[in-house]
């Protein structure tokens, strides 16, 4: 049981939840995730670790509502506890200086990249981020991202903040500058990193890329998380989270991502029916 | 004592176990087999002989003195029969359940070579089961505290006898598990028809009563290293059962296309995660109408019966070798045959083909011949050219075993290993690493509860001698 000590909303349809989490607090690095059951017939979820305190023994989480789980965790209040959380999982990334880093931060995926960020700062590396977001409301941690860049672009989908475009455009302008890059970390959804991947190679710009497979035990056990990576099967949970870009199979990822998608309705919407039951006043997540 | 003649009776048939019929159990995850009442216990092991030289206690890989449990049996003194076979086997109810007995004690009754070997299995379940009923406390006798602490990773079968034994001889234990539920594969893979959860339970409440602490949700190499565990956390001695929990994939085209299931996967979200109440539960798992499962162990029928009892419309083993290799438990086969699991033997897959969105709608086979013995000992399927056939299908489930889990290995360089990151140990059950020992599916590959039960019990010994001389080696 883990005690939750905050919950707030820091953009539409995403939260941030603080949980007091000592040992995981301790022992987490940069790039690690933990699984989550958020109630005794829940599912486990992986989420990034986005921040952490370890003198206050308390971990963050910022998950976007999505479906049932992170809307069920979302209704959440402080005070309440989460029936389990397991980690840290997966390998953290591999930070050294590696000279010019660029970081894409996709919607919810910014949560992951800024302690991967925070961290290859303070490593020496000169940071380059780019956040896109379909608009401007639905951005995440700008002041902390900015906070750790040396150069900071975001872009919008509707043109309401930064470039008029997606983060592609962005990348592809600052390689049009001649700007040294020797790095790219792209974390955001699947179709985002597949396109990043496609255009930093034709350049033959290294690429990280962090994957949000479908997990179930998220330790080796089970198989659920396989993607190709170099025509190779790799456990995203173990081997994972992170791989080269390059390498990856996006189409197969996104499908294998949509495979439960039926279900994954039928979960929400008998969910949501019994949460009108309960407060009828409520459809605001309908 | 009245120590009554003992008059066996060989001839009478062996007693049959009630079960719940074919047809009805198909479709429900309740027990298969309902267990002995008293009376058919008491006459079953009157069919016993009470051997001078019991050839069954050397086919147990723990030596039970099975006699002299029958024995007790026999004489309705159902306690001590029970307290019998806890001297040598720490979880009777389990064993008697999972047990391959074909091919252990039951192999070498002297009953078999001419009539059908004693039930020594059903008995140990009766035996179990009814001290279980009884409500009575277990009487633990535990040593006055040594002041010693032992970390034992993983809680199967390994895990959970060497934790037992040691608490009995006064260390403090505990147990760190990586899932969030503690007893292995006993709760995430074997299902609740074959052994109900309730009966792991109380083995682990048991273990509570004994002292022994359970951390779950807590996977080492990566909460803890095991150097932190015994230079930080205080622990004087380590024990590894964590298990052969690594699916192994075939290799061949389509495997990662959706509907395509490792063993694990598909019984771990139906008995943990309780995917066949969703979506009460959260857990989603995919069944389709024609399920085909890789391979013929324990693991592939228990998948194959699970995914019958989920609603599948028919089901499918497809196994590379012949009858006469099955590596599952006679009684199992019979099961599936009865609840209507259809084998096809001597079938290899060699692709699985898929439809444009990514789903799997056919298993490619090639059909085989046995040609001559291979290392293991069995005969080595040929393909037979030419033989290739689509099967259509919209489930795969791949269970053709399983290999060591690598989270130890990795962070813990200087624990030696074997070929597939089995972990290296002595006859005591040490590894290379002082302090540090090891037992059950991890050091010999995926095998029986009753030999990880053994290894667990055997390195609680060295555990213990190690904790009171220091002598290592
Ligand atoms: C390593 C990793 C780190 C992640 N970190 C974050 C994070 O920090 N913040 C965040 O908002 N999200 C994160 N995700 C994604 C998050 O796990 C899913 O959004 C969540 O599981 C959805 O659950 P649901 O029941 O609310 O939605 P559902 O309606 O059940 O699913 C919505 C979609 O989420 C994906 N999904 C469903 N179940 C799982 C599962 N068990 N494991 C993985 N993906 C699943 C599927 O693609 C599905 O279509 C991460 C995923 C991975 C693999
Ligand atoms: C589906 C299935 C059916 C089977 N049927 C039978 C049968 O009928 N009869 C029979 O005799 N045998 C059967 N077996 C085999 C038998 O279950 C195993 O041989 C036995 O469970 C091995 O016991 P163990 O204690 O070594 O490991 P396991 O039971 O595998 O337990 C290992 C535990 O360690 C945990 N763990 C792993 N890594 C870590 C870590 N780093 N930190 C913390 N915890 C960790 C795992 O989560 C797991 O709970 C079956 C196996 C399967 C999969
Ligand atoms: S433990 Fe297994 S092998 Fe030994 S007597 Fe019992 S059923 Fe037979
Ligand atoms: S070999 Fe068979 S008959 Fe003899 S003691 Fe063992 S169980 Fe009884
Ligand atoms: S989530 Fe089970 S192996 Fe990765
Ligand atoms: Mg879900």
């Amino acid at each position: 049981m883990y005690l939750i000590k905050e919950i707030k909303e820091i953009a539409p349809k995403i939260k941030k939840m603080v949980l007091e989490a000592p040992l995981l607090a301790k022992k987490h690095k940069a790039g690690q995730f933990v699984m989550v059951i958020n109630t005794e017939k829940g599912e486990r979820i992986p989420l990034t670790i986005a921040d952490k305190d370890p003198e206050k023994g308390e971990i963050t989480l910022i998950f976007q509502e999505v479906g049932k789980s992170t809307i069920e965790m979302g209704l959440r209040k402080p005070g309440e506890y989460i029936y389990d959380v397991v980690g840290p999982l997966g390998r953290p990334t591999h930070i050294i200086n590696y000279g010019n880093v660029v970081c894409i931060g996709g919607g919810v995926g910014t949560a992951p990249l800024y302690p991967i960020t925070k961290k290859m700062k303070e490593t020496g590396n000169y940071i380059i981020t780019i956040l896109g977001a379909r608009n401007k409301d639905l951005f995440i941690l700008e002041k902390e991202m900015e906070s750790v860049s040396d150069e900071f672009y975001q872009t919008t989908d509707d043109g309401t903040k930064g470039r008029h475009g997606l983060v592609t455009d962005e990348l592809q302008a600052l390689i049009d500058s001649g700007k040294k890059i020797d790095l790219v970390l792209a974390i955001g959804p699947a179709i985002m990193m597949k396109f990043v991947s496609l255009l930093t190679k034709k350049y033959n710009i290294p690429t990280m890329v962090s994957l949000n497979s479908i997990m179930v035990d998220g330790t080796g056990m089970c198989g659920a998380c396989r993607v190709s990576v170099g025509g190779v099967t790799k456990f995203v949970c173990v081997d994972g989270p992170e791989f080269d870009g390059h390498q990856v199979n996006f189409d197969e990822l996104l499908k294998r991502q949509a495979m439960y998608k039926d279900m994954e309705e039928i979960a929400l919407k008998k969910f949501l029916e019994e949460l009108k039951k309960k407060e009828p006043c409520g459809g605001c997540h309908a | 004592m009245p120590d009554k003649k003992w008059i066996p009776q060989p001839k009478r048939p062996r007693t049959p176990i009630p079960e719940q019929k074919p047809e009805e159990r198909r479709r429900n995850f309740k027990e298969v087999a309902l267990g002995y009442t008293a009376e058919l216990a008491i006459q079953e092991a009157y069919r016993c002989l009470q051997c001078k030289n019991p050839l069954c206690v050397e086919g147990c890989p723990v030596g039970i003195d099975i006699p002299g449990f029958i024995r007790h049996i026999g004489e309705g003194r159902f306690e001590e029969a029970y307290y019998t076979l806890k001297k040598y086997n720490f979880l009777p109810a389990i064993c008697g359940r999972v047990c391959p007995q074909e091919s252990q004690c039951e192999k070498f009754c002297i009953m078999g070579k001419r009539f059908k070997p004693v039930a020594i299995g059903r008995l140990e379940r009766f035996a179990a089961d009814y001290f279980m009923e009884s409500g009575k406390k277990e009487d633990f006798k535990i040593d006055p505290p040594s002041g010693k602490k032992v970390a034992i990773i993983g809680s199967g079968p390994a895990g959970l006898t060497c934790a037992g034994e040691l608490a009995k001889k006064g260390h403090k234990v505990t147990i760190f598990e990586a899932l969030h539920k503690p007893g292995g594969v006993l709760v995430y893979g074997i299902p609740e028809f074959r052994l109900p959860k309730r009966i792991v339970d109380i083995e682990v409440e048991n273990l509570k009563k004994m002292g022994v602490e359970i951390k779950t949700s807590a996977i080492i190499g990566k909460l803890y290293t095991i150097d932190e565990l015994l230079e930080e956390e205080g622990f004087d001695a380590v024990f590894i059962g964590t298990g052969a929990g690594l699916p192994y994939f075939m290799g061949i085209p389509g495997e990662n296309l959706n509907g395509v299931y490792s063993a694990n996967e598909f019984l771990t979200r139906v008995n943990l995660m309780r995917a066949y109440m969703f979506p009460e539960a959260d857990t989603p798992v995919k069944i389709g109408e024609k399920v085909a499962v890789v391979g013929c162990g324990n693991t592939a029928l228990d998948a194959a019966r699970t995914a019958l009892r989920l609603g599948a419309k028919e089901t499918h083993i497809v196994y590379r070798r012949s009858k006469g290799e099955i590596p599952a438990r006679e009684e199992e086969v019979q099961h599936a045959i009865e609840e209507g699991v259809q084998f096809n033997l001597l079938t290899n897959p060699i692709e699985i083909i898929g439809d444009e969105n990514g789903w799997v709608k056919a298993l490619k086979c090639i059909r085989t011949r046995c040609g001559e013995p291979d290392e293991s000992g069995r005969r080595r399927p040929i393909p037979i050219e030419g033989s290739e056939f689509e099967f259509p299908v919209d489930t795969v489930i791949m269970a053709i075993g399983q290999g060591p889990n690598p989270l130890i290995q990795e962070t813990q360089p200087d624990i030696e290993v074997k070929r597939w990151g089995i972990i290296k140990i002595d006859e005591e059950g040490r590894t290379s690493k002082k302090g540090v020992f090891a037992g059950g599916d991890i050091v010999t590959g995926g095998a029986t509860v009753i030999l990880a039960m053994g290894q667990g019990k055997k390195a609680a010994q060295a555990i213990d001698e190690y904790l009171k001389t220091g002598k290592w080696a």
